[in-house]
């Protein structure tokens, strides 16, 4: 079995975003990029059911779309633990595009899970895994919180509005992941760094493919009024802001 | 020309995001000067379906099989994007909820149509398309294109109000045709949680952090919860240490909310905190630090300790509800 983990690379968490080109583009000055948190957790639960024998894993690969200037980020994946990696090189216009790359280059090979996060913390927004899972036409788990391999079928855990399902389904499929898929992520060890340089990383070029969306401005958020603090002798007074001021109780 | 509202039901009933959802739809059906039409899959009384119509759906499409009470992504979109061809709708419109997510991605590859996902206002501009949608976790957003000639929505929870109008719907029953042995999920077992509001449902939400202390000390918070009919939630260290239950866990990697009001009690604030909860309508802050982040996206703060605070907006809620 092979599994393949779609990694996209995203600003560091705590970053304050800022815009240049009068809000037409991030601007990436001093920006740490890291792997987003979810494919983080993705690659982590790829690598742990690689671990479990039982599970006849061969190989872990991570797949990404973007330039060159991602190949830290994906040197850091191989750090982690996977065996490969393919980089598709071509800026991630939108999550049609960056799909349809995806698709292209997994029609001629075959994995038998796909991870991908159920998004990514810049601005596709939910969108590449399902989309990729339609290309290929394969089925996909939304939500997943669990999976686990058995008799050569996935067992997954998924979330739905108040509650939880637990579904099985054959390969090949697409699980998109949210959490509780891995406790924490793995890190690299001093070993792992030293193995993800002699690891492959293929470059593959994009085909044509016209992206359907385009972000053509970017806006900050509206500061929200200055707080207004209320005497803790007196938190009484907060019930009354709450019921005729704010009139939301 | 239609807009196609996709309606997901709940064991046969509707709640209050189908109604955001039909709303949303008439609105916007309006501005291209066209009709809405929602879409019902499985099994839904009459009666619940009318109900749609209040909110300005002009037709409503009942879609009745047994099979479909269970949820597949992939046959799911292969039959909704069956109905928008059928209906020649150019806009689709879903949830921005687990099935909603699910779906609307694989719509856009069948349908090679543009998807704006978690938008939570109408359209800027219809030509060009114009969506306003959240980005870097809410703390920018962004002004995207749709340049197809189909679009795909889909809605933020609780980002639009409910707007009902005298309208009175049509119901067309429709028959499916779909293929059922291309289902591939199997569902094995189903747990839900009972008897609960659901986080990403409730108007009201109370919420603590690691300035509770410990998982003994939550008394009170849900105490107020239940006296203000609100969900219980929390920060992330408060869910690992397993003073919370996991689906309690709000922010970046918890779960995104929008509720009116949303208490945070000893909550710091981080920004992956604040990236759940930014887009609530209020905040109220209690903790001890004056300078917690958490009081710069507050509307209401009060310095002071939570177990002294709390028992005694538990009294004020009690007076005010009269009990
Ligand atoms: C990749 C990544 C993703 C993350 N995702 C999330 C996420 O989704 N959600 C999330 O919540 N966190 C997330 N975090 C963690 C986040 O960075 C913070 O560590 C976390 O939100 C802090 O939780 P807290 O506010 O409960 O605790 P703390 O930061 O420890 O704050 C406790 C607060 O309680 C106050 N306090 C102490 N005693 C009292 C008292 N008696 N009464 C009142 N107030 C008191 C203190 O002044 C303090 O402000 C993430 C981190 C990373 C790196
Ligand atoms: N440029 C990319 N290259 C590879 N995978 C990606 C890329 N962008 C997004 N993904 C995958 O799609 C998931 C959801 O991203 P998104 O649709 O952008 O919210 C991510 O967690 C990744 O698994």
């Amino acid at each position: 079995m092979k599994i393949l983990v779609c990694i996209s690379q995203v600003p560091d968490t705590t970053t304050k975003v800022k815009f240049i080109d009068d809000f037409k583009k991030l601007d990436t000055t001093g920006i740490q990029w890291v792997i987003n948190p979810w494919d983080e957790l993705s690659l982590t639960r790829a690598l742990e059911l690689k671990d479990d024998a039982s599970n006849n894993i061969q190989t872990v690969t991570v797949a990404h779309v973007g330039l060159v200037g991602s190949e830290p980020t994906i040197r850091k994946a191989l750090a982690i633990g996977a065996d490969d990696a393919i980089r598709i090189n071509a800026d991630p216009d939108d999550a049609y595009f960056v799909a349809a790359q995806l698709a292209h280059v997994l029609k001629n090979e075959s994995y038998d899970l796909i991870f991908c996060g159920i998004e990514s913390s810049d601005f596709n927004g939910s969108s590449v895994g399902g989309m990729l899972a339609e290309f290929l036409n394969y089925p996909s788990l939304s939500s997943v919180s669990s999976v686990k391999i058995d008799n050569g079928q996935f067992c997954i855990t998924r979330e739905i509005d108040g509650g939880k399902e637990i579904v099985t389904v054959p390969a090949p499929a697409v699980a998109i992941v949210q959490k509780g898929i891995a406790k924490e992520p793995r890190i690299a060890a001093m070993r792992g760094i030293m193995m993800a340089r002699t690891k492959s990383l293929k470059v593959v070029d994009p085909v044509a493919v016209d992206s359907l969306t385009e972000v053509v401005k970017f806006e900050m958020p509206k500061p929200r009024a200055a707080c207004r603090f209320i005497d803790p002798e007196n938190p009484r007074q907060l019930i009354e802001l709450l019921q005729n001021e704010a009139k939301i109780i | 020309m239609s807009v196609l509202i996709f309606v997901e039901n709940w064991d046969g009933k509707f709640k209050k995001l189908s109604f955001e959802l039909v709303s949303y739809g008439a609105r916007l059906a309006e501005m291209l000067g066209t009709q809405a039409v929602a879409l019902s899959i499985g099994n839904v009384e009459n009666s619940e379906l009318e109900k749609l119509g209040k909110f300005g759906a002009a037709q409503i499409i009942n879609a009745v099989n047994d099979h479909f009470d269970v949820f597949d992504g992939q046959a799911f979109s292969a039959l909704i994007a069956g109905f928008v061809k059928q209906e020649g709708a150019t806009v689709v419109v879903l949830s921005n909820n687990n099935s909603g997510k699910a779906i609307a991605p694989r719509l856009s590859v069948i349908l090679k149509a543009g998807l704006g996902s978690g938008v939570s206002k109408l359209p800027l501009s219809i030509t060009p398309f114009i969506v306003y949608t959240k980005v870097y976790s809410g703390n920018a957003f962004s002004n995207l294109t749709i340049k197809t000639d189909v679009k795909i929505l889909t809605l933020a929870q609780n980002s639009f109000e409910l707007i009902e109008t005298e309208n009175k719907a049509i119901v067309k029953n429709a028959a499916i045709d779909l293929e059922l042995a291309s289902v591939k999920t199997k569902v094995n077992e189903v747990q839900k949680l009972s008897g609960k509001i659901l986080l990403t449902d409730a108007d009201v939400v109370v919420s603590g952090g690691r300035g509770m202390k410990s998982a003994e000390n939550w008394g009170p918070i849900v105490e107020l919860a239940e006296l203000l009919g609100a969900a219980t939630a929390c920060s992330r260290p408060v869910s690992d240490e397993g003073w919370r239950p996991h689906e309690e866990h709000t922010g970046q990697t918890g779960k995104i909310i929008a509720p009116n009001l949303y208490i945070a009690v000893g909550i710091s604030g981080a920004t992956q905190h604040l990236a759940g909860v930014s887009s609530s309508k209020f905040i109220v802050a209690i903790n001890t630090d004056k300078d917690a982040p958490i009081f710069s996206a507050a509307q209401y703060g009060i310095v002071g300790d939570a177990s002294k605070i709390l028992p005694k907006l538990v009294e004020a809620v009690k007076e005010l509800k009269g009990k």
